[in-house]
């Protein structure tokens, strides 16, 4: 009870933080959502040119897209501010943290826990409606089920990358914009069909590291669709399995990381 | 000599225009000596372009191959890798990204510190940021390139005067992004924090500016409202569109010549707001 009283009090100083700065947060609410009406916008541009991108027209990249950012956005929201771990691993202000009698992780969420970002979370799931919407899905109890659970599994990937690719300043305090390569880049590549990208590239980060499985597997999977890349059709329901992988790969990372850290002593 | 002045005598008889030279390329080079300094981040800031010259590649290309005539845009296949590549290079050059140098400064009271000083903040900052860019370019520039080179066919460029030309445009868009961001940043003035009108260029700026998508694919009417009325195409649209010879000999000139238009226009903006700043400022901190 106590703990939770605590991270309630963490959040609201927060909340009285950001609302300080009245005019600053709600254009940062306006421009955060801009961010992935940008990337949606992006997706019809390029349907603009051409009827079908990597043999997708645009109704199913609409699913893919809207699977990927309503997922990314709720992660980002949620895990996304933990980027900012290499200025406190950098300052040596991760000792506060770590003497409090609380696990250190949570409070670092909620001491940043950024609420401008909340209006996105909301436009991702538009997406994802509407996309839902435009589809004729072939509608069945395992379909029903794989809607609601591929954005959560969506979000708790993406949350792990956040947390790996930021506890790389435990080992590199200067690794900078790596990680933006694998969150950000994640949210751009799960984005778009994986038909589209090609050789080790795509060998990579679709199957390595398990990109496909955010977006694009359970896209075909609610569509109905054969995969042109060969995967069965029961490959877009173990999305959740995946990133039940990704979320214990990245506890591991986490621990060893807080193992490591060694303050700046100033 | 009827006043004091704090003015140091000096033997050789520099006229002024040499003084502020000297100044100006001493300021240029602290900028650029502050990034080389930054070796680790600019390793990790190329991995991260490489990564997403390969994203935004394969997405082109596979527009180009679903595209009728294979050319969306005007842009052929060659064009298009070589638009992204080296977009992806000169993003940190322009450095549309991340700076809020000026922004902090006016939040914690520093600012008080660059308004002592001789030179005017724009000038200084200006200079300092020719610097960076200097540094990114010989740094940050070649590598994506590079890879793009060998993982993709690029464009090599048939006139003799897109390189020159390209080099022309790079600057001037350095110095454009320059007076966007510094005007941007000197909201600061005004709001104290800044931090939501950062917000709004860093959007504006990557998917206005042609890092996203090239703005040709939008309605024509759309693109040449941006070029005319915005400096955002200025910042990248056009550096690319002249690598990639994406229009007549022409139109690549003029398109340039629209660079040095929006050059003088944001340098004078970023001065005028520099100077209504200053008549209200109350300098925070203590």
């Amino acid at each position: 009870m106590g703990e939770l009283r605590a991270y309630a009090k963490l959040a609201g100083a927060q909340f009285r933080s950001v609302t300080s700065y009245r005019t600053s947060f709600l254009v940062e609410v306006f421009a955060n959502m801009g961010a992935t009406v940008f990337d949606v916008i992006t997706v019809f541009v390029l349907f603009r040119a051409t009827p079908e991108v990597g043999g997708f027209n645009l109704q199913q990249a609409v699913l893919v897209v809207g699977l990927s950012s309503s997922g990314f956005a709720l992660a980002d929201m949620l895990v996304g501010n933990v980027d900012g771990l290499k200025n406190y691993v950098r300052a040596g202000t991760l000792d506060a943290v770590l003497v409090r009698p609380l696990p250190a992780l949570p409070q670092l969420l909620l001491m940043d826990m950024p609420l401008r970002k909340a209006l996105r979370v909301v436009f991702g799931f538009v997406v994802l409606g509407g996309a839902v919407a435009v589809n004729d899905i072939d509608w069945t109890p395992a379909r029903l089920v794989l809607i609601v659970a591929a954005p959560v599994a969506a979000c708790v990937f993406f949350g792990s990358i956040f947390v790996i690719s930021a506890s790389l300043a435990f080992w590199w305090v200067d690794s900078g914009q790596i990680g933006s390569a694998f969150t950000y880049g994640g949210r751009d590549f799960t984005s778009y069909p994986m038909t589209v990208y090609g050789g080790w590239f795509r060998a990579l980060f679709a199957y390595a590291l398990g990109f496909a499985f955010v977006a694009y597997q359970p896209a075909l999977a609610l569509l109905g669709r054969a995969d042109p890349l060969g995967l069965p059709a029961w490959a877009g329901y173990v999305s959740p399995l995946v990133a039940l992988a990704a979320a214990a790969a990245a506890a591991g990372v986490w621990r060893a990381g807080i193992r490591q850290y060694r303050s700046t002593g100033s | 000599m009827d006043r004091i002045d704090a003015r140091v005598l000096t033997i050789s008889r520099n006229g002024p225009f040499r003084g502020s030279a000297t100044t100006f390329g001493a300021l240029i080079g602290s900028g650029f000596r502050r990034y080389a300094t930054y070796r680790q981040a600019t390793i990790a800031g190329t991995f991260t372009n490489t990564v997403f010259g390969f994203l935004r590649c394969y997405v082109l290309l596979a527009v180009a191959a679903g595209a009728a005539g294979h050319t969306p845009a005007g842009y052929d296949a060659e064009q298009l890798a070589t638009y992204v590549w080296v977009g992806q290079g000169l993003l940190s050059v322009i450095g549309i990204w991340g700076w809020t140098e000026l922004a902090d400064r006016i939040r914690t009271g520093d600012i008080a510190a660059d308004l002592l000083r001789p030179v005017s903040p724009v000038t200084s900052y200006l200079a300092a940021d020719l610097g960076r860019a200097l540094h990114a370019m010989l740094t940050r520039f070649g590598p994506p390139v590079l890879v793009g080179a060998i993982f993709f066919p690029l464009h090599t460029p048939t006139r003799w005067q897109t390189v020159p030309l390209f080099t022309l445009s790079v600057l001037f868009a350095v110095m454009i992004c320059f007076g966007c961001r510094y005007v941007v940043n000197a909201a600061a003035y005004w709001l104290q924090d800044a931090r939501g009108p950062i917000m709004v260029w860093t959007l504006g700026s990557g998917v206005l500016g042609g890092l996203y998508f090239p703005l040709r694919l939008l309605p024509a009417e759309i693109t040449v409202a941006l070029t005319v009325f915005t400096p955002l195409p200025s910042l990248l649209q056009t550096p690319l569109d002249v690598i990639s010879e994406r229009d007549g000999p022409a139109l690549q000139a003029g398109l340039v010549g629209l660079q040095a238009v929006w050059v003088v226009l944001m340098l004078a903006l970023a001065a005028f707001v520099q100077r209504r700043a200053e008549r209200r400022l109350v300098v925070q901190g203590g």
